[in-house]
């Protein structure tokens, strides 16, 4: 039987035995895989060079302020959550020469990296991980001043999604309308599914690019009975998401209650340490330096990734706008989950729940959200904060 | 002739009490310590050579903390001698870990130690230098990071502010990769209140910060210290884990001060 040719919105099944030729036809296109791995105890994205260094049989759970990695009963291969890294990390690093420079006779002279950039293919990225490309797809290559770094990765890049089967204690993504299920963005995107003694994933053609790469898979056309199970795997994940936020009014809510008391309570337990803006999939914040040589001969600039809760950050001749860690706090909630919408009409927020998790302390945004919420319009609470609210919760 | 040659900035480093660990930093540069030798005068550098030249220098680097009275009386005529004072780790910075001697009697100490306490002439506290003189720049860290000397010295002589970090350690372990030792493990970790510097070296072998560069700019060290308290980590634990290269650092003092009394 000659092979079906895939076609946008396909979708086709790929047996576990021959999911390693989804990796080889990858390889042959040229792309470098990025994809999740197990590593030093944590579930991370690494470039992988067979589909057999994936998670199989591990599972992580989450809560607020702690990660393990478990053994599974089975042998899933994206049988988890999310863990600390995302594809940031590669589409936007931390750290970026933009140039270097030489001081000649006549003032300096610049040069530009001209060298080749990586082709990325991203495996097994979650709904929420997509939805947190697009948005920094909206932040670095929307308006007038398009970062071409960017651009040039994320056109030679390729998103393999991975529709998540499960969610835990920290997922709200059905909150933001960002998963379990992958709805655009990608160019395939799997679902993985466990049967008894069948173990198979369900693959969607999202692009060309993604329909010319399973060209060189071996696949074959999904029946309806797998396809319901797939269905039904990301509708159980739908179901288990740990946490909710509320979004109905909060831009509003947030934005006429600078002066909540909640603020000053969140303020004690934060430790302005920057892990929740390091984590996030969509903050996008940076600073720029710039290094010299000892003679003041060469120098080279530099975009490193910054934080809004460091106090550099806002650092302005005469001092810091942003003092205290109340003030940060208010400005990196009130940024994503409001501010953004009228920077970029929508949330910077897809609720992958990696701020809550990674948070030492545990600070649950939509707690924090639902707390101001609950305090609207309650003007006692406004500036006077009483002695039991500053203990430490 | 002469007129061709560039007067080169003199720089010199003072010890105080310390273990010489950080200016031995300045000689770990290696690869970039004849471009340093080109740039400046080295005028007074006891660990590299005995040749001293007469001041006053543009630059000083002190290292130790002050711990008698002759060293009390000795910042005062360094402070005179020099254009620019940076302080260099943690004695010099925070009162080292000589600071110890500060939550006890020090004459219990010296009675235990020497055969013949009575010679030992010394204060009962050891205090940052920043306690006697004005400082210009304060570079921490136990030991100092030697990139950091010299981007502190390459940005004075090209006068520019320096690039050195006062965010916490959790940046660097992010920046890096590293996945969050107290949240994947649950091992205690002082990164969140610690001052970047290191490269976040300790979390990226599996050990929590021990905070050799003590603390960073809005350390909240009751809320990180109660978490800790809850992972079960002991008064007794935390009055150490506050006490250690940088105990006389105003914040880790209070702290571990606060749970002596818990």
């Amino acid at each position: 039987m000659e092979k079906p040719k895939p076609k946008l919105g396909d979708q086709m099944v790929i047996s576990r035995s021959k999911f390693g030729t989804l990796f080889t036809s990858l390889q042959k296109a040229g792309y470098s895989i990025i994809g999740p791995t197990v590593s030093n105890e944590a579930i991370v994205y690494q470039e992988l060079s067979s589909c057999e260094e994936l998670p199989q049989g591990w599972t992580d759970r989450r809560e607020p302020g702690t990660y393990r990695l478990e053994k599974r009963d089975d042998q899933a291969l994206f049988g988890f959550n999310v863990g600390p890294h995302s594809p940031k990390k590669y589409l936007f690093p931390p750290e970026h020469v933009f140039w270097t420079a030489q001081r000649k006779e006549s003032g300096y002279e610049v040069y530009e990296d001209k060298s080749e950039l990586p082709r990325y293919a991203f495996v097994g990225l979650r709904a929420c991980e997509v939805n947190a490309v697009l948005l920094q797809d909206k932040v670095f290559t929307s308006g007038e001043h398009v970062d071409q770094h960017y651009q040039k990765l994320r056109d030679a890049s390729l998103i393999v999604a991975a529709n998540c089967t499960q969610a835990d204690g920290t997922c709200f993504c059905v909150s933001m309308g960002t998963g379990p299920k992958a709805e655009k963005g990608f160019d395939l995107a799997l679902t993985e599914v466990l049967d008894g003694e069948q173990h198979y994933f369900v693959v969607e053609v999202g692009s060309k690019r993604g329909a010319a790469v399973l060209g060189g898979v071996s696949f074959r056309r999904a029946k309806p009975k797998e396809l319901k199970l797939a269905e039904e795997a990301c509708d159980r994940a739908a179901g288990q998401m740990g946490r909710t936020l509320e979004t109905d009014g909060l831009k509003d809510i947030l934005q006429s209650n600078p002066d909540s008391v909640h603020w000053d309570k969140v303020a004690k337990r934060c430790l302005s340490c920057g892990n929740c803006t390091m984590v996030c999939p969509t903050c996008f914040c940076t600073t720029v330096v710039d290094r010299t040589d000892l003679k003041g001969t060469s120098c080279e600039r530099i975009r490193r990734w910054d934080s809004c809760f460091t106090n550099e950050f806002s650092y302005i001749n005469g001092g810091s706008v942003r003092q205290s860690t109340k003030s940060r706090y208010r400005q990196w909630m009130m940024h994503k989950l409001a501010n953004w919408i009228d920077q970029f009409g929508t949330m910077g927020c897809v609720g992958c729940g990696r701020c809550i998790t990674w948070c030492p302390v545990g600070i649950d945004i939509t707690q924090e959200a639902a707390a101001i919420r609950e305090r609207e319009g309650d003007q006692a609470s406004i500036g006077k904060v009483k002695e039991d609210e500053h203990a430490v919760t | 002739m002469k007129n061709n040659i560039k007067r080169r900035p003199k720089l010199a480093v003072w010890k105080f009490a310390s273990c010489d660990g950080c200016q031995l930093s300045l000689l770990d540069c290696e690869d970039e310590l004849l471009s340093v030798a080109e740039e400046v005068e080295i005028a007074n550098f006891p660990e590299a050579s005995r040749a001293v030249a007469r001041g006053p220098y543009e630059l000083s680097l002190v290292e130790g903390s002050i711990t008698t009275s002759h060293d009390a009386e000795r910042i005062h005529k360094v402070r005179r001698a020099s254009k620019f004072l940076i302080t260099i780790g943690a004695c010099a910075t925070a009162g080292g870990i000589q600071a110890l001697r500060n939550f006890k009697d020090v004459n219990e100490f010296t009675s235990a130690v020497y055969a013949n306490p009575e010679y030992i002439e010394t204060l009962n506290n050891s205090t940052p230098i920043n306690n006697h003189v004005r400082v210009d720049f304060e570079l921490r860290g136990c030991p100092i990071n030697k990139y950091h000397l010299l981007e502190v010295v390459n940005a004075f002589l090209n006068r520019r502010k320096p690039n050195i970090p006062s965010y916490s350690v959790c940046m660097e372990c992010k920046m890096r990769g590293t996945t969050c030792v107290m949240v994947s493990k649950g091992i205690p970790c002082l990164g969140p209140v610690t001052n970047a510097g290191c490269g976040a070296i300790c979390p990226s072998y599996n050990r929590g910060c021990y905070s050799c560069f003590g603390p960073s700019e809005d350390p909240n060290t009751r809320a990180l210290s109660e978490k800790f308290k809850q992972m079960g980590v002991s008064s007794d634990d935390l009055v150490r884990m506050y006490r250690s290269f940088n105990t006389s650092a105003d914040v880790f003092m209070k702290e571990s001060m606060i749970h002596e009394q818990d």
